[in-house]
């Protein structure tokens, strides 16, 4: 993985003596809190309903084994000893005192890490497939660009007071496991008609309050032209976008007010002058040193056959189903991708404790594991192990409580931290997940029903990606009491879809009824080989609908 | 202008180092709700809110503001869940936040 060079870890260093001295002239009266505001949100810091909150950055989601056991030493040590992994595949911890944060800090950049660009309306932290480098399907490697776009994006002074936050993720796949289509910018490596291999450029996907899916900006943009490109995308929006409303500043405002095909045309005239200034070509020698930090770990030559992970299949059920669903294909013969599942039945989906955090390190470690992966549904992935390790991985897993085998599954809730934590939540979502997971908690009911992605959000932020859902819900507070929006149909995968709002919501203890009775109608009206999202593309919200109110009385509104 | 609120409020902020729940109770800060002061009166409420703002100044706390109270048989209880859960912690998990210490006798943390 990358590794940081004397200007990173230069500029990492002074930052975290920067917010050392700044946070003491706070604590001295040098500074108000408006003043102070905007630079501890430049490093991470919020204040949140409980406590400070402070966001982690995790590039492209890789960490190493030993960023991972610093960052389950932080938890214990100036936390309560836990994380939460978010959908930005980032770590929030939830109690983080102010005096404490500068030591945080200089902890975590002896590692390496840091809070920069987590919070303000900067170029946030770059997200990627969680199989990257791993997966046979891919065309290559999508990080080295992550980091290159990191390296490019970080005190770009020009887009450090972006008129919002833009959020920038790549893929390789033809499959999206990164939820592409709804960021503000996206990038897909490709190849054309020639063989080449370049990028495909979208932009203006977002969701919030006015969710889109994003408009391809270039079907193919030649590889060293990257980043004039991406700049020039960040210019038009930067120059042109609204500063008026809070609610029209994002780039899928701008896009979808002037249409794709003037914005097109806007960023077309912006990258033939950044082009010809000749300043922004990537140098093929620089793409090549950075991707010797994303060479793969040197394989060994095995048999794609692993007696070993046969025979424990046959042996134990419990492994067998945790191979079914959270075992993918791995480009290497004898290899495989595992997912950890952090959304164990009953539990706080994302959370993970200092002493699973440790555990998992020292786990990598034995097995040789250079790296695990965050991913946006929040789970963590170990992206390379051998089949023959797989029985012996799952069964230190499963003494840790991450063996839960459900990746993909009804019970892979993605929520928010919602009105538990948050200081924006309208509702909680933790419960409701907690909830329906419990209903779905039968592993044979979760494998008859397949592939269903359910996603909450405590409020129309939408950090629980609930437009995106295959069952979407969203908390509203209505006069201090919470009830919860259902939609269908959405995706975040390469099928993108927003998700259609069913009607009134529904009450805090109805809510996992109505989702049950929903999931019960697909079931039993699905053609065969149907997921519950081509299911509902078929049949539409009315049959659901009819359904989902049985209850009425316990209709909200 | 809008209505005058019609239940008790409190006043309550985080504290400026640790980002600690805190409740106002005449003239200084406490760290449960139970503790703080409840102000029938909104004219009273206003005017503790403006002498609570000094405290910002000195760098105690940030943000103070006022909420609506019930108080049944002398228990205070949130008019919000917002504020319930502020006081009382995560509803997942009860090992943490103020509910986490099991003092809440004049504390109705039901949601």
């Amino acid at each position: 993985m990358y590794r940081y060079d004397e200007f990173d870890a230069q500029f990492v260093a002074e930052r975290v003596e920067q917010f050392r001295y700044q946070v003491a002239r706070r604590l001295a009266g040098e500074l108000t809190e408006d003043e102070f505001k905007p630079l501890r949100l430049m490093n991470g810091l919020y204040l949140q309903l409980h406590a400070y909150m402070l966001r982690i950055a995790v590039p492209y989601g890789t960490l190493s084994s030993k960023q991972l056991r610093k960052l389950g030493q932080i938890a214990r040590k100036y936390d309560k000893g836990y994380g939460h992994f978010t959908t930005r595949t980032n770590l929030q911890l939830n109690w983080p005192k102010l005096v404490d944060v500068p030591d945080i800090l200089a902890e975590l950049a002896s590692v390496e890490m840091h809070c920069i660009q987590t919070s303000g309306n900067c170029i946030r932290n770059v997200t990627a497939d969680q199989f990257a480098g791993a997966t046979a399907e891919e065309m290559e490697d999508p990080r080295p660009l992550c980091e290159i776009i990191r390296q490019w994006s970080t005190r770009h002074p020009e887009f450090t007071f972006l008129a919002r936050k833009f959020k920038i993720a790549v893929g390789a796949t033809e499959h999206d496991r990164a939820a592409l289509q709804y960021h503000d910018m996206a990038v897909q490596v490709v190849r054309n008609a020639e063989g080449r291999t370049g990028y495909l450029v979208m932009a203006g996907g977002g969701m919030g309050r006015t969710p889109y899916v994003a408009h391809v900006m270039r079907e193919f943009v030649e590889r060293e032209d990257i980043l004039a490109y991406l700049e020039a995308v960040l210019r038009v929006y930067n120059e042109d976008s609204r500063r008026d409303n809070i609610h029209k500043q994002r780039i899928k405002i701008l896009i979808n007010a002037i249409g794709p095909e003037e914005m097109r045309r806007r960023v077309a005239r912006e990258f033939e002058e950044i082009k010809a200034s000749g300043t922004l070509q990537l140098p093929q020698d620089e793409l090549d040193r950075i991707k010797t930090y994303f060479a793969p770990p040197e394989f060994e030559k095995l048999p794609d056959v692993s007696s070993q992970f046969e025979v424990a299949q046959q042996r134990d059920a419990d492994f067998a189903n945790w191979v079914m669903t959270n075992v993918a294909k791995h480009k290497q013969p004898g290899y495989a991708i595992a997912t950890i599942s952090l959304k164990p039945v009953g539990g706080v989906p994302g959370d993970a404790t200092s002493d699973q955090m440790e555990a998992l390190a020292d786990l990598m470690d034995e097995f040789g594991f250079d790296e695990v992966r965050v991913s946006h549904e929040q789970n963590l992935v170990l992206p390379h192990v051998k089949k023959r390790d797989l029985p012996a991985v799952y069964a230190r897993l499963k003494a840790l409580g991450v063996a839960t085998p459900n990746a993909g599954l009804i019970t892979d809730i993605i929520a928010c931290p919602g009105l538990d934590y948050c200081d924006l939540a309208n509702a909680r979502s933790i419960p409701v997940a907690q909830d329906i997971a419990r209903r779905f908690e039968n592993l044979q009911r979760q494998h008859d029903i397949g592939e269903l992605k359910i996603k909450i959000s405590g409020c129309i932020n939408a950090c629980g990606h609930h437009h995106a859902g295959h069952i979407g819900i969203l908390g509203v507070d209505k006069k201090g009491v919470e009830y919860y929006q259902l939609q269908l149909g959405g995706s975040g995968a390469e099928d993108a879809s927003i998700g259609d709002i069913m009607g009134p919501g529904f009450g805090r203890h109805e809510i996992a009824n109505a989702v049950e009775r929903v999931v019960d109608h697909y079931l039993k009206v699905r053609l065969d080989g149907e997921r519950f999202l081509d299911t509902y593309r078929r049949v539409g919200m009315e049959p659901f609908k009819n359904v989902a109110y049985l209850e009425q009385l316990y209709a909200a509104y | 202008m809008a209505a005058a609120p019609k239940l008790p409020q409190m006043i309550t902020a985080n504290r400026l180092r640790d980002g600690e729940v805190v409740w106002w109770k005449a003239g200084h800060w406490v760290e449960r709700i139970e503790q703080g002061s409840v102000y029938e009166d909104p004219k009273a409420a206003a005017a503790a809110l403006t002498e609570a703002q000094v405290f910002v100044t000195d760098r105690v706390v940030v943000n103070p503001y006022l909420f609506e109270v019930r108080v049944t048989d002398g228990r205070i209880k949130p008019a919000s869940e917002r504020e319930l859960i502020r006081a009382a912690g995560p509803t997942v998990r009860h090992d943490l936040g103020k509910q986490s210490c099991p003092t809440l006798e004049s504390f109705d943390v039901s949601l």
